[in-house]
Formats: structure tokens, sequence, C-alpha cells
């Protein structure tokens, strides 16, 4: 085949780092790292408690080892906890103030603020390494109520509600990465809707890692107050590098009575070259609470990057007649590895959650979905709909599913449905002999597979990630 | 058109075309007809590019030599295969298929992509020419396709894309006579003097419909006999063992 050669490598286009001067706190993992964060923020002391907290409890945690893809031992004390643009701490009041370089580096990403400003109506707080450097649309948002700013100016400007939610969905104790992030979290975004407001922009955050051997703990905490709704979208890429690196984020979302969130991710970090070296861990924490009655929350990711992506969107739904759903495509080529899916604990009474999993494997590639569907005793009538679909594309890969499903009530009905397909020679001769080359073939196939997760993404999030599921499969079939 | 000389093809050390020789010109249309196991299907897979066969001997198309170029230029180039069995894309809507295939195939002759609304015209114009319901057509692609209807899709995609060469799959077997001649409608409507078609078949009934200019008859991989319309009715009267 003449499209056996191509070189992947090459084709993460978003792989260069940009020089920029850093602040690094002490190296390793201590209570002097994170008091200096602390410092550095500008924090109150009832945050740098709540971090000291977390830290004391860390010390009694281990790693969580349950998972299928394994990695080398992680040594904390190696790694910088806070790395900030220079820049940003002359605090930059407009675009025109922020480091050219960043600017730059947006527009290699293909992220123009200004235009995005004025061509897509999305608002972009844009999380560069750890600190946010540019938020728009900022008036906008502020006549209707909203808040949508870094997590750090919300601890100095609205600690009551980041007092009262912060922690609320995923505790303090919770786990040891997610106990990590609470300890040593950097930035990320916080986002408060008031009450029957319907937030009139899909907003945006875009991460990306950028200092050597930084660990990237963001932490995001998405409030809809009664009868709101908010769509959240969170994209990231980062540039190509060697040494493995930890993403830990923790994102809590809480939706109160009649509200909705959408929560839509597209996840493309440095998955690593062709040999599997490289490549980012993302071990990331989401969890929603639909704490209010006929609240809604709704995950949709599109997973093609990192080493290893290790996560589990899930849903807490307490109020009565609250929705939780799951979208997810997990794309892993070459020798990337993916544990994840969702957990929907139904706890309030007509409950309903449904769960589409679509999980692609190519390469030497490993693609786990693990899910729990927990329904509990008082969660009367309630349902759940779950689909898992696995598309293995070679004969090297893996794909597999675990499903834990407990209905605790006899009212309630739990369905699941599995299937693994392997994506076959015919469909790709077919696509061929119509005039599509391989890449575009498998594009087009893939696509195909993932169609009802596609759809579940806003438009402009949608045709960009149509391209990263062909650009990530591409030279798997050869 | 098309010039094959001593067509040699193997497929995991299995030899099937052992020496197959045909000329097809402008304007002609060819049918191949023969036993099972007799490498019709082979060929049309060693013309169309399909990989996994050794091959050896002249390929030809337009002057150029077929072996050196992939699926998919040979498909841009106009070379339209009809599958025997058409495979099922689930997700892939029949009209985007058909639409993103017709684009690439013009812009590979450096014409002018379609947009939407010119293509849908296009597809409403050809699809009532062959009498295709359009709701089948917003369905994925092949995906709960009955048999017929399948095949009146490969049709479609040949009107639609108007290639030079067009090869025949035993696109009539398991047709009712409906569909069949829709199937022949489709073929003679197309025929001009530049296009050329090679039909495969086990049968004669559809070259009853659309009178082919030569009958070849092919077994054990390689053309034991050729001749025109007569040929085949003497198959059809004494079967393949007869005929040598």
């Amino acid at each position: 085949m003449k499209n056996q050669n191509i070189n992947t490598e090459q084709d993460y286009k978003y792989g260069f780092t940009t020089d920029i001067e850093n602040i690094r706190a002490p190296k390793g993992l201590s209570e002097k790292t994170i008091k200096f964060i602390s410092k550095i923020k500008k924090e109150p002391k009832w945050m740098l408690d709540w971090r000291l907290k977390a830290f004391n409890r860390l010390k009694n945690l281990k790693e969580p080892n349950w998972q299928k893809p394994k990695y080398p031992k992680i040594n904390y004390q190696d790694l910088y906890y806070y790395s900030a643009p220079k820049s940003a701490s002359e605090k930059p009041k407009s675009l025109d103030e922020v480091d050219p370089k960043l600017i730059e580096t947006y527009k290699k990403l293909g992220i123009p603020l200004q235009e995005q400003k004025k061509l897509s109506g999305i608002a972009v707080d844009a999380v560069f390494d750890s600190v946010s450097v540019a938020t728009t649309f900022k008036d906008e948002l502020t006549k209707k109520g909203i808040i949508f700013c870094s997590i750090s100016e919300a601890i100095r400007e609205h600690p009551d509600l980041v007092k009262k939610y912060l922690g609320s969905v995923i505790p303090l104790t919770d786990h040891y990465f997610a106990t990590l992030n609470s300890a040593v979290f950097t930035d990320g975004s916080f986002v408060y809707i008031p009450p029957k407001v319907r937030c009139p922009m899909e907003l945006s955050t875009y991460f990306r890692i950028n200092a050597s051997e930084t660990g990237q703990f963001e932490r995001t905490l998405i409030i809809a107050d009664k009868g709101s709704y908010v769509s959240y979208l969170e994209g990231c890429t980062a540039p190509m590098r060697d040494e493995n690196q930890l993403h830990a984020a923790n994102v809590e979302l809480i939706a109160l009575d009649d509200a909705e969130i959408k929560y839509s991710t597209v996840q493309n970090w440095y998955p690593g070259d062709k040999n599997g070296v490289g490549g980012i861990y993302n071990f990331v924490t989401k969890r929603g609470a639909c704490r209010g009655k006929n609240s809604k929350i709704s995950w949709t990711q599109v997973e093609t990057g990192s080493a290893i992506t290790w996560k589990y969107p899930s849903c807490i739904l307490q109020g009565d007649n609250s929705v939780g759903e799951f979208y997810s495509i997990a794309i892993t080529n070459n020798h990337q590895k993916a544990d994840t899916g969702t957990k929907m604990i139904h706890l309030g009474k007509n409950t309903k959650s449904k769960i589409i999993s679509k999980g692609i494997s190519a390469g030497k590639a490993d693609n786990t979905y693990r899910g729990l569907v927990d329904i509990g005793k008082k969660a009367l009538n309630s349902r759940n709909y779950t689909q898992c679909d696995s598309l293995l594309m070679g004969n090297k890969c893996g794909a597999h599913t675990v499903p834990y499903i407990k209905n605790k009530n006899s009212s309630s009905v739990v369905e699941h449905e599995a299937t693994t397909s392997k994506i076959n020679e015919e469909q790709l001769f077919y696509c061929n002999q119509r005039g599509l080359n391989q890449e575009e073939a498998i594009g087009l196939i893939v696509n195909g597979f993932c169609k009802e997760v596609l759809q579940q993404l806003p438009m402009e999030f949608a045709v960009e990630a149509q391209k990263l599921v062909g650009i990530s499969l591409e030279g798997s079939v050869g | 058109m098309l010039e094959i000389k001593n067509l040699k093809a193997s497929i995991n050390n299995k030899d099937i075309l052992k020496g197959l020789n045909i000329t097809i010109k402008p304007g002609e249309l060819h049918a191949i007809m023969g036993p099972n196991g007799s490498g019709k299907s082979t060929l049309a897979n060693v013309l169309s590019g399909k990989n996994g066969y050794e091959i050896s001997g002249e390929l030809k198309y337009q002057g150029e030599n077929l072996k050196e170029i992939p699926i998919e230029e040979r498909a841009q180039k106009g070379i339209f295969l009809a599958f025997q069995y058409p495979t099922e894309i689930p997700g892939v809507n029949t009209n985007n298929f058909l639409k993103t295939s017709l684009n690439k195939v013009k812009k590979a002759k450096g014409e002018k992509e379609l947009d939407t609304l010119s293509f849908l015209k296009l597809l409403k114009e050809k699809s009532s020419e062959l009498g295709i319901d359009e709701k089948m057509l917003s369905r994925q692609l092949n995906v709960g396709f009955s048999g017929g209807e399948k095949k009146k899709n490969e049709i479609l995609q040949m009107k639609i894309l108007d290639p030079n060469l067009t090869i025949l799959d035993e696109t009539d077997s398991g047709l009712d006579i409906d569909a069949l001649k829709t199937i022949a409608d489709g073929v003679n409507s197309s025929r001009d003097k530049k296009k050329s078609f090679l039909v495969i078949t086990h049968y004669q009934r559809l070259l009853n419909y659309i009178n082919p200019d030569f009958v070849h008859v092919l077994s054990d991989g390689k053309i034991i006999k050729s001749g025109c319309m007569e040929l085949a009715e003497e198959l059809e009267k004494k079967g393949y063992k007869k005929i040598n």
C-alpha cells in the first residue's frame, strides 16, 4: 500500500513549545510548595487550610492500582507543582497587554482570541500552563449575572460560592489523585449561572501544558443555579516532549433544581511517539451532582490524546427526575492506553441515565470501557440504558468492556448492550474504489461508528472533533 | 481503453488467473461469463486494484500501467466497480458518501467540486431516472438495504460518478426482473462512444437487455472462447462444461 509510510510523529501538529520564562514553585511536594502556591495566588487563609488538610490526608492515601493500564511509578518529589508565565504576575488588563509570545502560541494552535471573540461567539478563559491569562466576553456575561473566571479569582472574589461548593462533589478525601489535586491545584475555571439564566454562549477553556516537568493540576467548578442552563467546552492540545507528564484535574459540576449543564471535552494531549515514549498521563476526576429535582448533566468526551487516559466523568442523580448522560469516544492508537467510562449513581426517584460509549483501538493500543450503574433502594422507577461499542483496527490492539451494574429496587430497569467489531478490509476497499484514499476511508468509517456521540457536540466542536478522529488514526491500517 | 495481456494473478500462492487476454475499446461492452471459481471476481478485483494479489502480465488502462496506480487513483481516473456484495458502512449517510466520492473524482479531474445544493439536484435527477426512492439515500450506506436496493445503489453511484470503464461484478445475481431492468436501463442509458463496460455474469438474462458487443467465456483463469451474443445463448443451452 502506498499510504503505509505515514509518519505519525509529524502529524502531531501541535508539537512545539514556547520559550517563556517561568516562575516556579520549589521542586517536590511539601507543605512549603503548597504555601508557595497559595501565596502566589493571594489566597485567603481558609483556602490554604483546605489545601493543607488535603495534603495531610494525602499522606495516608495510596495510588489506586486497579486500572488496566499500568504506568511507571511517579516520583512526586521530582515534579514542579506551579509554573506560571512571568508576564501573568503583572496582571494584563486586556489582550493587548498579554505577552505577545503567548498570543503567538495561541495562533499556532488556531485559537486567535481576538478573532474568536468576533467570529464564534465563544468566551474563552484561556489557560496557558497554570494561569489564566485572558478572559473574553466577560462584560456580556457579567450583565446577565454570570460569573466566568479563573478559580483563583473566584476564591478571592466569590469566596461564599467557592466555600459552599468546592469539594462538595469530589470530597477532599476522595482518592489519591483527587486529593492531590485539592492540595496543589493551580488554576482552572469557575462558572456560576444565576437562577433562570440561560448562558447565551458556549463557554470554553483551552488547556495547554508547556513548562517542562510541570504537572498540571486544574480545578474546575461549575454551578448552575435553579432553572439555569450552561454549555461548557473544554479542549486541549499539548507540545511534543519526551518525559511523561501527569495531569490530574478535578472537575465538579453542580446542577440545582431544573438546571442543566452540558460539558463537552475534546482531549488531544501528546500521546507519546509511535514506540510509546513520552506522552501525557491524563488521570482526571470529573463528577457532576444533579442536586436539584429535574436537573440534568450531560458529559460528552472525545478522547484521542494522552499516553494513558484514566477517567470516569460521573453523575450523582440526587434530585428526583434528574437525568445523567455520558457520551464518549475514546480513540487509542500506537501504544496509547485508555481506561474510561462513567458512573451513574441513582439516588432520587424517577432518575434516568444514558451511556453511549464508543471505543476505538488501533496499533498496539488498549482500550477499556469501565462503568458503574448503581440504582439505590430509594431510586424508584429509575432507568438506565447503556450501549458500549468497540471497534478494532488491526490485530495487535485490545478492547475490553467492564460494566458494573447494581440495581437495588425492583421498579427500576437497567439495559446494557455491547458490541465489538473490526474495521474490515471490504469497507476500506469499497471506499477506496469510490475514490477515497486510505486515511479518508478510515476517517469516514470511524466517524460513522462514532456518529451518535459526535452529534452531541456543539457545532464548532463537532467539526474539529471529526477531523481529529481521522487524524488520530492516520497510518493505523496498512 | 483497457488492454490485458497474459494476466496472471494469485492469492495465497493459489493461481487464479492464468494468462488472460482481453482488449476493450472505447464504446464497447464486453461480457464475461464463466462458472463459479473461474476467476471472474478476481478479474474485477485486480482491475480495481484490491490488495492481496500477486500479479504479472500487462495491465493497461488508457495507455497507463495500472499495476502502479493505487485503488483510489484508479477510481479517480474513471474505473468503477459495481460490487457483487456492496458492503455496509454503519453511521455513514448514503447521500454524504456519494457526495464525498463524487467530489474526490471531480477534484482529481480538476473539475469544480459540487456544493450540497447542486449535488442534491444531480442526485434527484439520477435517482428518478432509475426509479430509486430518495428515502433510501438518506439511510446509512447499504445498512438494512435489500439485495435489490444495494445493487440499484451501485448503479446509481455509477450514474453519478460517470466513469469511463465500468465493471459490473455479477450485479444481476439474485435480482427480480424489475430490479434487473433497472440495472439494464442504467447501463444502457450510460452507453456512448467513449464509455466501456465489462459485465461479469453467470446468466444470459441480463445480456438480453444490454446487448453486449462481445461475449467471453472464462474458465480456469483463462478466456477459452470469445464471440458475440450467440455464444451466450449457446452457453445458456449447453452449459459451461460443453464449451471448449
